[in-house]
């Protein structure tokens, strides 16, 4: 018992760091239409560029607070992805309003080649540790209630309150701003939007800027956890289920769908694996978002599109 | 001034439907192939045919596959790399098994057996559409990529999914040298893209367009959706699988699943939007540009001589790749076929445009 709700906690943590990139998704698909394949090449990038930014800036600036090289580096990604959302927007989007899913979900493959390349050749393509001072030991929990406890890694549960709190940030900002509200506008309909004042191009630069923002939150988690390197960038792959399972409109969705692969992922993995050959995690987001899918097109919470196909 | 149809007059239903109406297109396709069957045998090196020709002939055939779905019926589909996965070991495990197997039944069982694969991940679009399709297909893509690695049954046993052909022989006689594994390929591709043309230019393929363009409007001139995807998803998966069975014995003779991962997909996604979506010719455009240009990319520092290192060039390949291709998509969002027709409607009025 206690086995298992170990694997269940390790799921849900798992499934919380896919809900991650997920939001990512789910932002500039609302606010743009553009299913945005680069968000695993930006985590990458961002993580790239805080893991380095920590190492460069102590020995220039002559810092040895880690807090406050931390705090710097993490200022100087920021404004590296709030940069490279505006360029992105200037050289690609702009040029790209009115044309087909298909052709922008192509101009963000591009983009995330790019981004991939450029990432590795500006900081280098080493595996590095992003040391934020998250705890890494282990804790038991409920040890009262089963014979050894449940073991919790410590880092995990920051990580959990890391990402409550970026969700909560996300929400008010997009519930009680006037930029939220107006986001929301665009979301809802861009040309409708665009008749009553709202400049398109400003709220995409936002958009990215704040897709961005969660990319490197993202990156700095599962850098920290997992050391940062190319394989980061796969990691949206992984999320690409969770945001259809969840929905492609709805944030909640992203939330809850991660933790629902995150879960059956890990405990497929653990208690079906070993008898058809392991490596179930690889594919089983796919395969139970394509049964979703059969019977709800929209996903769990997406907003339901009448539509005859 | 030589590129005119006029005076090209027509008597005969026959002669007005026919592939190429206009008599200078003809000649111009007879010379093509005259070259590439007599001229290019005898003078490209050996170098030219296993880095560019035979990967070019296989990625058209694949990109002429994945073009029927994805530009003709307007189904998105990741999981081309997975269709060819199944070709391809479909294919071995009927060489490996059966004794005596021919090698053209193998690969053409090895695209009958991509096609069932295919119309069961075709049965999504059904319900689903657009970005929710794509990411269907994607579920193919890797359960495919998994199934390859991890079932031994699949592979023949071969461990981590790796093997290998022996030497490819057909009526006895051997396709060993690169100009035979060419003018194989070729001969492949040539009479496929026949027959996807012919198939666009016919009742399936108007059914397929009229899909993509508008399916309600489709089911309502009585087309019906179910049959006019399936039969896109059946013919691009066998034309698909083939390509696979052919990029995994002719091109590579030993091969492994990563061959055929979701990179492959994108690459061939990519071939048909840079090629043109709904373009027999843009299939073939797409397929020379991707086969080129990393070539291209990591032979032009050496060209000028700038010592580059490898990690730095395989960045800048990446770099540049990415940037290319948003380039295209913003400067020719309609592919390469666009830039042809454009240069044969102005080749129609020079020297006197008006």
């Amino acid at each position: 018992m206690g086995f298992l709700l170990e694997t269940l906690i390790g799921g849900l943590m798992t499934g919380l760091l896919y809900s991650l990139v997920a939001l990512g998704f789910v932002l500039i698909f609302k606010a743009s239409g553009v299913f945005n394949f680069a968000q695993g090449a930006m985590v990458l990038f961002a993580a790239l560029a805080m893991a380095r930014f920590a190492e460069w800036i102590p020995r220039i600036a002559h810092i040895h607070s880690k807090a406050a090289s931390n705090l710097l580096a993490f200022a100087a990604a920021l404004t590296v992805m709030v940069v490279l959302a505006w360029l992105i927007e200037k050289l690609v989007l702009r040029k790209l309003v009115n044309q087909e899913g298909v052709t922008l979900l192509m101009a963000t493959l591009g983009i995330a080649y790019f981004l991939e390349g450029f990432g590795q050749m500006l900081f280098g393509s080493d595996i590095y540790k992003i040391d934020v001072g998250l705890p890494k030991d282990p804790i038991f929990l409920l040890e009262r209630v089963f014979p050894r406890g449940v073991l919790v890694n410590k880092e995990d549960l920051y990580a959990a309150a890391i990402a409550a709190a970026l969700v909560i940030a996300l929400s008010l900002f997009f519930q009680k701003t006037a930029t939220g509200r107006a986001l929301r506008a665009v979301a809802d309909d861009h040309q409708a939007a665009q008749s009553i004042g709202i400049p398109l191009n400003r709220i995409w630069v936002i958009v990215w800027s704040v897709a961005g923002f969660v990319a490197l939150v993202t990156g700095i988690i599962w850098g920290s956890k997992l050391g940062v390197q190319f394989s980061l960038s796969v990691v949206a792959l992984k999320a690409l289920p969770v945001v259809l399972l969840g929905g492609l409109t709805s944030v909640p969705g992203a939330i809850v769908g991660g933790m629902i692969i995150g879960v059956g992922e890990k405990v497929s993995e653990v208690y079906l694996g070993s008898q058809i050959g392991g490596g179930i995690e690889y594919w089983f987001g796919y395969v139970l978002v394509l049964f979703v899918l059969l019977f709800r097109p929209q996903g769990l919470f997406g907003e339901k599109v009448i539509d005859r196909i | 001034m030589l590129y005119r149809e006029n005076g090209q007059f027509k008597t005969s239903y026959r002669a007005d439907q026919q592939v190429f109406p206009i008599t200078q297109d003809r000649i111009g396709i007879a010379l093509l192939l005259a070259f590439v069957i007599i001229v290019i045998p005898v003078i490209a090196p050996e170098y030219l045919f296993r880095a560019i020709l035979i990967p070019f002939l296989i990625l058209s055939l694949a990109a002429l596959g994945l073009n029927i779905l994805v530009g003709y019926c307007g189904q998105i589909s990741l999981g081309a790399g997975a269709m060819m996965a199944v070709g391809a070991y479909a294919a071995y495990n009927f060489q490996a098994r059966l004794a005596g197997m021919p090698l053209l039944a193998s690969l053409l069982l090895g695209g009958v057996c991509a096609t069932v694969m295919g119309v069961v991940i075709g049965i999504p679009s059904l319900r689903i559409k657009g970005l929710y399709l794509a990411v269907a297909t994607l579920a193919a893509q890797f359960f495919v990529d998994w199934a390859c690695l991890r079932i031994p049954w699949l592979t023949h046993g071969s461990s981590s999914g790796s093997v290998s052909v022996a030497t490819l022989r057909m009526q006895g006689l051997q396709i060993e040298s690169p100009v035979r594994k060419y003018l194989f390929c070729l001969v492949f591709l040539v009479v496929f893209a026949m027959l996807a043309k012919n198939l666009v230019r016919g009742q399936i393929g108007r059914e397929w367009m009229a899909t993509r363009d508008m399916d309600v409007a489709a089911a309502v001139i009585g087309i019906r959706p179910a049959y006019a995807k399936l039969t896109a998803f059946a013919v691009s998966s066998f034309i698909l699988g083939v390509a696979g069975a052919l990029w995994g014995f002719v091109h590579l003779g030993s091969w492994e699943p990563a061959t055929f991962s979701i990179d492959r997909s994108f690459e061939l996604l990519f071939i048909v939007i840079i090629g043109g979506l709904g373009s027999i010719m843009g299939s073939f455009f797409g397929a020379a540009f991707i086969v080129v240009l990393p070539i291209l990319l990591t032979r032009l520092p050496q060209w000028f001589g700038i010592p580059i290192d490898t990690a730095l060039a395989s960045h800048l390949t990446y770099m540049i790749f990415g940037a290319l291709i948003v380039f295209f998509l913003i400067v020719e969002p309609h592919g390469l076929a666009r830039l042809w027709s454009t240069g044969k409607e102005k080749l129609r009025l020079w020297p006197f445009p008006h």
